[in-house]
């Protein structure tokens, strides 16, 4: 396999953004995953809810851990410095680059294999951490590079392609995420752009962390009849407690939706959540409550999506630490280093 | 009476772990060194919180002599469950310091000691009805007692006393009330002074007394670290809250900003992840832990070096393998460390010997980190890491920058034509990298620990694997002149003794020692590797090689002949793995063993000059 640029270049009618930039100017080099792979639709999203928002593409930190979904990285955001880490570890290496450096949006892409099985504590604690940032669980229930193993978030009772039960209970990230106190959790389906798209854009500009567990169907292992995570399944099990759509202080992206009860959310920057409500008792601002909705659902045999819960007063772990506006990577000695003067008080103080 | 001697003994204190001897113990060590007297102190901790047998031993030496002594001189043995081994444990004529509130059993006497009973228990009682402050002053009042009985400056006690519980000054009154109950009653019933004393000294000079871990977490931050991640592990914790304590004190605004990051991880695993981040994105960051840890972060080590991210590693070594002995020392992680990974890793590291270096190691690590872009990794032990050393005072330039190494910044990026994260530009190995965030148009690349090619495009060609392996070994050369060069003293004789770390630190006392039975040897002290080109000399140098470490398998030997193809019979290992600092009388007796046993004249006509060698003289380091 070979590294296979794009050309850059553009049709004259793609549309610009406030950047002045297409579409194009957010991709990433060419996906090698399997024809039809829900990955590359989640990565497709990614790119229109950048583009849309108008960031700049080159202030990214792009994080991800082993498995199919943790290459997406270089399929989008060409631009910005991707890091393809350590199965399970992508945590960890996205909390080390946080600290460095606040400024940067920071998109980590996992996969179930790698946040539900092997990374699962550092899972459990970057959410504890509240790391700013958008965190993508691309969710097929199947290991697809060792050729069709049962992950940890398999249905028990889902089958194999070869016909084979799985046999234990699955782990649900996001009952997980909303448990440990993560503040902004949602659930999509990746054959499901418009409602992605929207909540890709809430995430990033959720200023703590994001949590989305998309629904992606494995076209070689995982997307026959016996499966809970195959297409067919996944669009006819799915009950959307919310729509959420994202307007930036100018322009309304999407408009598009069912008439239902519309709340708007103030986000940090200005910007505002919209939340269109399908189901009039649903509070997304209620953890306890959407943790017990998602459970109620699950026992049901259905898959709830959309926005489940957001903090818009939500901090970070650099509130936590009190560090400075200024990135920790910007420092220099002036502000790291004591001197010597203050060096001759320590030996004092050990005499 | 024996002859007196002064500032020349051993004393331990035998106490029960959690019982509050730790601070009476603390003071007295620091009484001595504020008299001017060189002290060496020891924990000799189990691993427990409360309950289970401690001991404090401190080596006092007017010769400087920091190293473990066999043989104990003043035993105060305040522990009933480790009585009888404790007084077994003292040398013929040594002083038995205890509680004779009850009367000593006539099976634990010894014919060839003495006996000095101080009823402490029945002291303390009518004067501090709380039996809480009755068991903590019980510390005092031996404090107090050897006070008089080896002559300790009495106000050198009562000023630290005061200066411990300014603030509490409730406590200031029946602390020194506590003192004078043990001073007086040795004064008034004992024979005062005992022929081993103490006295005032110049030979501390302007030296400080602290251990290396908090020397560590000191320099961290005078090196610029920001970002520093951590799992807590006997004996590397107080590595992590030196650079927390200090970085309070040293690191935070005048707005209250904290210019630092410190997350305690959930495991060893993340706590590497999270220095990994941290320095791909252009922060300086370090961990710290000990055996168990660095197996942790083996896979991310490997990461680190194939994707050649820069990261520091303390490795505060104690006895392993698995848990081991986990509150002793050992110098037993070079291998796990020197070759942490699958597949060919090799990782540069650092072996420092003193506090002072331990502060001047954490900053040039960091430099050297960034300057490889590789993970460093410094070995220190529980020895120099949790006891409080003398040391020379820690020493900054403040003209010093900080070496970020190869990092393009976009002015430099507007500047070059194509960029390529692992284009061999000067011919050392090293690339030239970007951080995240920096240029609109390039500069950005892909992080792998996967194979790729000089523009870090993802490849699985045979050639362009090669290719880049290789490299990663010019850069290994580049090394070689950048880790701290070792410390030779090179006289010309015909044997010599190498060595590293702490086991430096009975060396002098040996070395002497041997010297007295005719016995001289020329020393190296190794301070980093891949070696330097000295290193190989030395060892060409002289007919007789000696290297002295603290494992059970030659470690530092294996590193010797794998990087400098250094036949193995050239070296004569003197090994010590018993979970203790190695001590003089180890080494003097395995170097003694070796004449014996070839039947060689322990003369200079062996150990002393080589013919035509230069005359005395040092070798520069």
């Amino acid at each position: 396999m070979t590294f296979v640029a794009k050309p850059r270049v553009h049709h004259p009618q793609l549309p610009l953004n406030d950047l002045g930039l297409t579409r194009r100017d957010y991709e990433g080099s060419v996906s090698t995953l399997c024809a039809g792979c829900g990955h590359d639709s989640v990565s497709a999203a990614i790119v229109q809810a950048c583009a849309q928002l108008s960031l700049p593409p080159h202030r990214f930190a792009k994080v991800s851990g082993i498995g199919c979904s943790s290459k997406t990285p270089s399929y989008f955001l060409s631009h910005s410095h991707g890091f393809n880490s350590v199965h399970g570890r992508m945590p960890s290496v996205a909390t080390g680059s946080n600290l460095a450096n606040r400024d940067l949006y920071c998109i980590g892409v996992s996969g179930d294999g790698d946040s539900a099985s092997i990374g699962i504590g550092q899972f459990a604690h970057i959410v504890r951490r509240r790391i700013n940032m958008l965190y993508i669980v691309d969710n097929n229930g199947t290991y697809g590079l060792t050729k069709g193993q049962f992950s940890a978030t398999n249905d028990k009772g889902s089958t194999s392609k070869k016909g084979v039960p799985n046999l234990y209970a699955p782990i649900d990230l996001v009952s997980m995420a909303l448990q440990i106190g993560a503040t902004f959790v949602a659930r999509s389906f990746s054959g499901d752009k418009r409602q992605l798209v929207p909540l890709i854009q809430a995430g990033l500009k959720h200023e703590g962390f994001a949590f989305i567990d998309v629904i992606s169907p494995c076209v070689a292992f995982n997307n026959h009849n016996g499966s809970t995570k195959s297409y067919d399944y996944v669009r006819g099990n799915t009950g959307n407690v919310i729509e959420a759509d994202f307007v930036t202080p100018g322009v309304e992206i999407t408009a598009d939706y069912e008439p239902g009860t519309i709340e708007d959310v103030a986000m940090p920057d200005g910007s505002t959540l919209r939340l269109r409500k399908l189901d009039e008792q649903y509070d997304p601002r209620d953890r306890v409550q959407a943790l017990s909705h998602v459970q109620r659902a699950a026992e049901e045999g259905e898959v709830v999506t959309g926005l489940l819960y957001v903090d818009p007063d939500a901090s970070d772990c650099h509130e936590i630490l009190g560090t400075p506006s200024t990135p920790l990577n910007a420092l220099d000695e002036s502000v790291l280093c004591p001197g010597s003067d203050a060096l001759e008080r320590v030996n004092a103080s050990l005499r | 009476m024996a002859e007196t001697t002064y500032n020349d003994f051993v004393i331990r204190f035998a106490n029960v772990n959690g019982s509050g001897s730790a601070s009476a113990n603390g003071m007295f060590a620091k009484a001595l060194f504020r008299m001017g007297i060189p002290v060496a102190a020891r924990n000799i901790f189990p691993s427990n919180i409360e309950g289970l047998p401690t001991w404090f031993e401190v080596r006092v030496s007017e010769k400087g002599y920091a190293g473990r002594r066999e043989g104990i001189d003043i035993m105060v043995a305040m522990n009933a469950e480790t009585f009888a081994e404790d007084i077994e444990s003292l040398v013929p004529g040594g002083f038995l310091v205890y509680d004779n509130s009850k009367e000593l059993d006539v099976r634990l006497r010894r014919a060839d000691i003495n006996r000095i009973g101080v009823p402490i228990s029945q002291l303390v009682l009518p004067e501090f009805p709380n039996p809480k402050h009755r068991a903590l002053f019980k510390n005092i009042v031996y404090l107090g007692a050897l006070s008089a009985l080896i002559s300790i400056d009495f106000d050198v006690i009562t000023g630290m006393v005061s200066a411990q519980f300014k603030g509490k000054d409730d406590l200031i009154a029946p602390n020194i009330h506590a003192l004078e109950i043990g001073r007086n009653y040795a004064l008034n019933y004992l024979d005062c002074p005992l022929p081993i004393q103490v006295r005032y000294s110049d030979a501390v000079g302007d030296r400080i007394m602290v251990d290396g871990n908090a020397a560590a977490g000191l320099g961290a931050i005078y090196g610029g670290a920001t970002v520093c991640a951590w799992y807590p592990i006997t004996p590397s914790t107080s590595l992590a809250e030196a650079f927390e304590k200090y970085c309070n004190q040293l690191r935070t605004g005048k707005d209250g900003e904290r210019n630092f990051a410190i997350i305690q991880a959930e495991d060893e695993l993340a706590a590497m992840g999270i220095v990994i981040g941290a320095g791909w994105n252009g922060a300086r960051a370090f961990t710290a832990t000990s055996g168990p840890g660095v197996s942790l972060m083996t896979e991310f080590l490997g990461l680190a070096y194939f994707a050649e991210i820069p990261a520091v590693l303390w490795d505060i070594q104690r006895a392993g393998p698995s848990t081991g002995m986990p509150t002793r020392t050992q110098q037993g992680d070079l291998l796990a460390a020197a070759y942490a990974s699958h597949g060919d890793t090799r990782h540069p590291l650092m072996f420092p010997s003193t506090p002072k270096e331990c502060f001047e190691f954490a900053a040039d690590a960091l430099d050297l980190a960034d300057r490889l872009q590789t993970p460093v990794i410094v070995l220190s032990d529980l020895e120099l890491g949790m006891n409080d050393n003398l040391s020379e005072p820690f020493d900054w330039d403040d003209t010093r920058r900080y070496d970020r190494g190869k990092v393009l910044d976009r002015d430099a990026l507007e500047d070059i034509e194509a960029f390529g994260r692992y284009v061999d530009v000067d011919g050392d190995g090293i690339g030239y990298r970007t951080l995240p965030g920096t240029h609109p148009e390039k500069g950005a690349f892909f992080t792998r620990g996967t194979s790729r090619d000089e523009y870090a495009a993802y490849t699985e060609a045979p050639e362009a694997y090669t290719r880049n392996m290789d490299r990663l070994l010019v850069k290994w050369e580049t090394a070689r002149s950048l880790v701290p060069a070792p410390e030779v003293h090179d006289e010309g004789r015909r044997a010599a003794i190498v060595y590293y770390g702490t086991t430096a630190l009975p060396i002098p006392e040996a070395l002497d020692r041997l010297r007295e039975d005719g016995v001289e040897l020329d020393t190296m002290r190794i301070r980093g590797f891949p070696f330097d080109e000295e290193v190989r000399a030395f060892i060409d140098r002289h007919e007789i090689v000696f290297l002295a470490e603290q494992n059970r398998d030659a470690q530092m030997k294996t590193l010797l002949v794998n990087d400098l193809a250094v036949d193995p019979a050239r070296i004569d290992s003197v090994l010590y793995y018993g979970g203790f600092s190695i001590s003089a009388d180890t080494i003097y007796e395995q170097v003694s063993d070796y004449f014996e046993a070839r039947k060689l004249p322990r003369l200079r006509a062996v150990s002393g000059r080589r013919d035509g060698a230069a005359s005395a003289g040092e070798i520069g380091s």
